[in-house]
């Protein structure tokens, strides 16, 4: 038994090394890719990058100014679709029960949630591309929307779930009717929530290059109009790093660091803050 | 200026489940009357009929007619919303608003129900329900800091004077100190017994002590084993205890099951 | 006996079944009302005879009560009423947008539809000049990159859920776990910029020559080590998927109930059998289900396949050849769609891609949902 025993201590003993292993092994291709992107990134930007149109291939000092306006201008659109759609959908599910119709929601919304991207783009551009004849900030918000969307209906309804049901019984309890217990009890109470909620939105479609490439096309300008092509970060980056120039190569670093300072900001404090939540809600 | 309450015949259910049985009970005005009974005797459930809490659950329902006052809140016509914001309610567990200080805790039943709308009536209908609640003392500098921030039993103190901001007939109070440490419950006990004078105190509560010390009147509920609740018994406090006229009542009250 | 009217004074005869050692007042004490000591044992119990009675009379058939119940108030006030209708049509504007994404691309694609039927899934030709259109080697391609990525990422990815579940010290779970879901979250153009600039020469230059010289008569390693092609492109897509076969699945087996554990801890087993004896074989359909998602992920994932694929369109068994795959061919050429046809055939690759994910993630939930609710139950 003595020979059995000590088999299976050695096979945990390799088995945890192995998961380890991987562990090790999954952390350096990540590990080397944010180093890279820090190191390449952090360096490359400076003071053009944020200020500066892109300059005619060749020559240096350009920057990515109007793709970054193009992004935070495609995110506010994207977000009039998008979170009206998720929040509103959200409150919805988190007031029903699991039965046929939001059973059937809940559903679609996690399979839409898994729909390429490009699709979105494809979908986007024949909704408003091909009717309007052009390229535009809207097709690109309709694309961008149609992928935030998911995302926030079902963060909004999990945070709304966790205010105890005792906040709204002692609402009703007052007299209170079951509408007005929702929006000027339960919401603000899940504040925190639905503050996550929308930022989680906006870092899902903040970096997403194809459907943008499909609807806006990209620009070299500061956008100026919501129905011609503008640029977005994302597709410069790509652009930039299809190029022979170093100088455009760096530039793409710079926006992919800036890009995914983003998404980590962005979820980092979409963490900090359903700590604060959680914490809050359940005091006392 | 409390508010008399008589259920006649009252049922509920849980769906297709019927909980509790033609209960008819008469609730007198300015005084405090306790419902008794072993857990799942449907006191809970039938306290919440009054003030139509009850049928906020989703598929629940209640039959037969409950007057308070002159009016049957079961009426056609009539808006269970409007109903409870004439009855208030406390909850077993303490309840305030977690992102609303002391102040706006108070204040939120009128806020909400649009009652009250200046500013200077609004100080004074909050510190009026704050003192009533026995609180006012406790929290007077400190109105606007959070409620989350008070211990247990100022918790509930507070949920009282939220409820009692409402300027209700009937107070309906579901086991409020069962959450509650001896002394906390000790306090809320001597509220109740000056709360009286104002408003019509219907209280439920599984600790018979507890009813022994506060309640004028009593009533012994009890599920059979059909899990369907009845009242069996009900009068004044001191009968209930020393001579109760049923069986079951005094099985109960000596402690052989519950 | 029958319940007590309030108005009813108590009937001697209520009193008559009762013992007669029993009828009379109790004895607990006038003082008890302030301090009730609730003695058992004080009374004499009653005789068998009359609890019997007693029991009998509770157990009869369960009446019904005297009155109906009322109908649900449908005195919801209009500000309930209009609340729940703006919410449920928002709800209900989600099945809407599915189902007009496919059929929008239906739509859009009938002119290859009709011009190609099923023959489109079999073509290998892609010839702009003579309007032929197949979609055989993009699909090929897909699949290829897809499966060769879930190859790698699947069992590196489940050792590091177990590592994250099981055996990482607590203090750095919750960190650890939120540095996986962040990697899942970085986007696909920062993948794909790193992949082109660094693995790729990576790549080319120590990766694929000693596979060449090894296996280079096989069919799979066969062709110049160019950097470029499926090889590097299942690489990153393997690195892209692997937080997410990570993260789901140790959603999944952080749902695995503790007593599963404890149970097989206390038969004497290591860690090491408790997980793979107790945890995943109960949460196996989750893990699929996590893997079924990755694979969709994979499916769909765009620029950094683009980028690094070599967009060929063309599908061979080496991975050192360049080839092509559903998103990369629509991305590339798109913008650039030359005839009506060609765009329509590039939204009928769109069409299959949605289709293929749609029914990957509807298969993925169920299973992941499945089993989820079978661990809260």
């Amino acid at each position: 038994m003595l020979k059995g025993y000590l088999a299976r201590k050695w096979t945990n003993l390799i088995g945890n090394g192995l998961a380890l292993l991987c562990v090790i092994a999954a952390i350096i291709p990540l590990g080397a890719m944010l180093f890279y992107v820090l190191q390449q990134g952090g360096s490359s930007l400076d003071l053009n990058f944020f200020t500066q149109l892109p300059k005619p291939e060749g020559e240096t000092g350009g920057g990515m100014a109007g793709d970054i306006l193009g992004t935070l201008l495609l995110i506010g659109l994207a977000s009039c679709i998008g979170l009206p759609i998720g929040i509103l959908g959200g409150i919805y599910l988190a007031r029903s029960s699991n039965l046929g119709f939001s059973r059937m929601v809940r559903f679609v919304t996690d399979v839409i949630a898994g729909t390429p991207s490009i699709v979105a783009g494809v979908v986007a551009y024949a909704l408003v591309v091909i009717p309007t004849g052009t390229f535009s900030a809207k097709a690109g918000a309709v694309a961008l929307g149609i992928l935030m969307f998911p995302t926030v209906t079902r963060a909004t309804e999990e945070t709304i779930k966790l205010v105890p049901p005792s906040i709204r019984e002692a609402a009703l309890a007052l007299g209170v009717p079951e509408w007005k217990a929702m929006v000027r009890v339960i919401l603000p109470a899940a504040t925190n929530g639905i503050v996550t909620a929308i930022m989680l939105g906006i870092a899902r479609v903040a970096g997403e290059t194809a459907p943008l490439y499909l609807t806006v096309l990209g620009s070299s300008t500061f956008p100026n109009t919501l129905n011609g092509p503008i640029g977005a970060l994302p597709v410069e980056i790509w652009h930039y790093a299809q190029s022979p120039y170093p100088d455009l190569h760096r530039q793409a670093w710079a926006g992919a660091f800036v890009l995914f300072s983003i998404i980590v900001i962005l979820n980092l404090a979409a963490r900090v803050l359903t700590f604060r939540l959680s914490n809050r809600v359940s005091a006392g | 200026m409390g508010e008399a309450v008589k259920s006649d015949e009252v049922s509920a259910w849980y769906s297709k489940k019927l909980a509790v049985r033609d209960v008819s009970l008469e609730m007198k005005p300015n005084k405090v009357t306790a419902l008794i009974g072993p857990s799942g005797c449907g006191k809970s459930t039938f306290i919440r009929c009054i003030n139509r809490m009850h049928e906020v659950i989703p598929g629940a329902r209640v039959g037969g007619d409950m007057w308070v006052g002159e009016r049957n809140v079961y009426d056609r016509g009539i808006d269970p919303v409007k109903v409870r914001a004439q009855i208030g309610m406390v909850f077993q567990r303490p309840n305030p608003f977690p992102t609303m200080s002391i102040y706006d805790n108070v204040a939120a039943g009128p806020r909400l129900n649009g009652r009250v709308k200046k500013k200077v009536d609004l100080d004074a209908l909050v510190e009026t329900s704050l003192r009533r609640g026995a609180l006012w003392d406790e929290v007077k500098d400190r109105l606007k800091e959070p409620a989350t921030g008070l211990s247990g039993g100022q918790q509930q103190r507070l949920c009282i004077a939220r409820a009692l901001a409402m300027e209700p007939g009937v107070i309906l109070l579901d086991e409020p100190t069962s959450a509650l440490d001896p002394i906390a419950s000790y306090k809320i006990e001597e509220l109740l017994s000056d709360l009286k004078d104002e408003y019509t105190v219907v209280i439920v509560t599984h600790n018979m002590q507890q009813a022994a010390r506060v309640a004028d009147f009593t009533a012994f509920m009890l599920a059979g084993d059909d899990y369907v609740g009845e009242l069996i018994e009900y009068g004044e406090t001191s009968q209930i205890f020393n001579t109760p006229k049923d069986k079951r009542t005094e099985d109960y009250i000596t402690g052989r099951f519950g | 006996m029958e319940t007590e009217r309030i108005d009813a004074a108590p009937a001697p005869e209520d009193r008559a079944d009762l013992d007669p050692a029993e009828r009379g007042d109790s004895p607990i004490e006038a003082a008890a009302l302030t301090g009730i000591t609730v003695t058992p044992g004080l009374r004499p119990l009653a005789a068998p005879e009359h609890r019997e009675a007693v029991a009998r009379e509770r157990r009869a058939e369960a009446r019904p009560a005297r009155r109906e119940p009322r109908p649900p108030a449908s005195g919801s006030g209009l500000g309930d009423r209009l609340f729940d209708t703006v919410t449920a049509a928002f709800a209900g504007l989600i099945l809407v947008i599915l189902a007009g994404l496919l059929l929008i691309l239906v739509l859009q694609a009938r002119e290859a539809i009709q011009h190609f039927g099923l023959g489109f899934l079999t073509g290998q030709t892609w010839d702009v000049n003579t309007n032929l259109f197949g979609a055989a080697p993009a699909i090929e391609g897909t699949l290829y990159t897809s499966l060769l990525a879930l190859l790698l990422a699947t069992p590196v990815g489940l050792m590091v859920s177990m590592f994250l579940t099981e055996m990482a010290p607590r203090s750095i779970r919750a960190s650890l776990g939120f540095v996986v879901e962040l990697l899942a979250a970085v986007p696909s153009i920062v993948y794909g910029l790193w992949a082109l600039i660094v693995l790729v020469p990576l790549v080319r230059d120590y990766i694929q020559p000693p596979l060449l010289d090894h296996f280079g008569a096989t069919p799979f390693f066969s062709g110049y080590p160019l950097g470029l092609g499926v090889f590097t492109a299942a690489l990153i897509l393997s690195i892209m998927i692997l937080p997410t076969v990570a993260s789901i699945s140790r959603d999944v087996m952080l749902a695995v109930p503790n007593s599963q554990r404890d149970a097989m801890l206390a038969l004497g087993a290591t860690r090491w059998e408790t997980t793979w004896k107790a945890v995943i074989p109960y949460a196996r359909s989750g893990i699929v289900g996590a893997v079924v998602l990755a694979l969709g992920r994979a499916v769909g994932e765009t620029m950094a396949v683009q980028m690094v694929i070599g967009n060929t369109y063309a599908a061979n068994w080496s991975v050192f050849n360049t080839g092509t795959t559903l998103p990369a061919t629509i991305v590339t050429q798109f913008p650039e769609a030359t005839t009506p046809l060609h765009e329509a055939s590039l939204i009928e690759l769109a069409l299959i891609l949605m289709v293929v994910t749609l029914i990957l993630n509807a298969v993925a939930r169920l299973l992941v949902w499945r089993m989820t609710t079978k661990a809260v139950a």
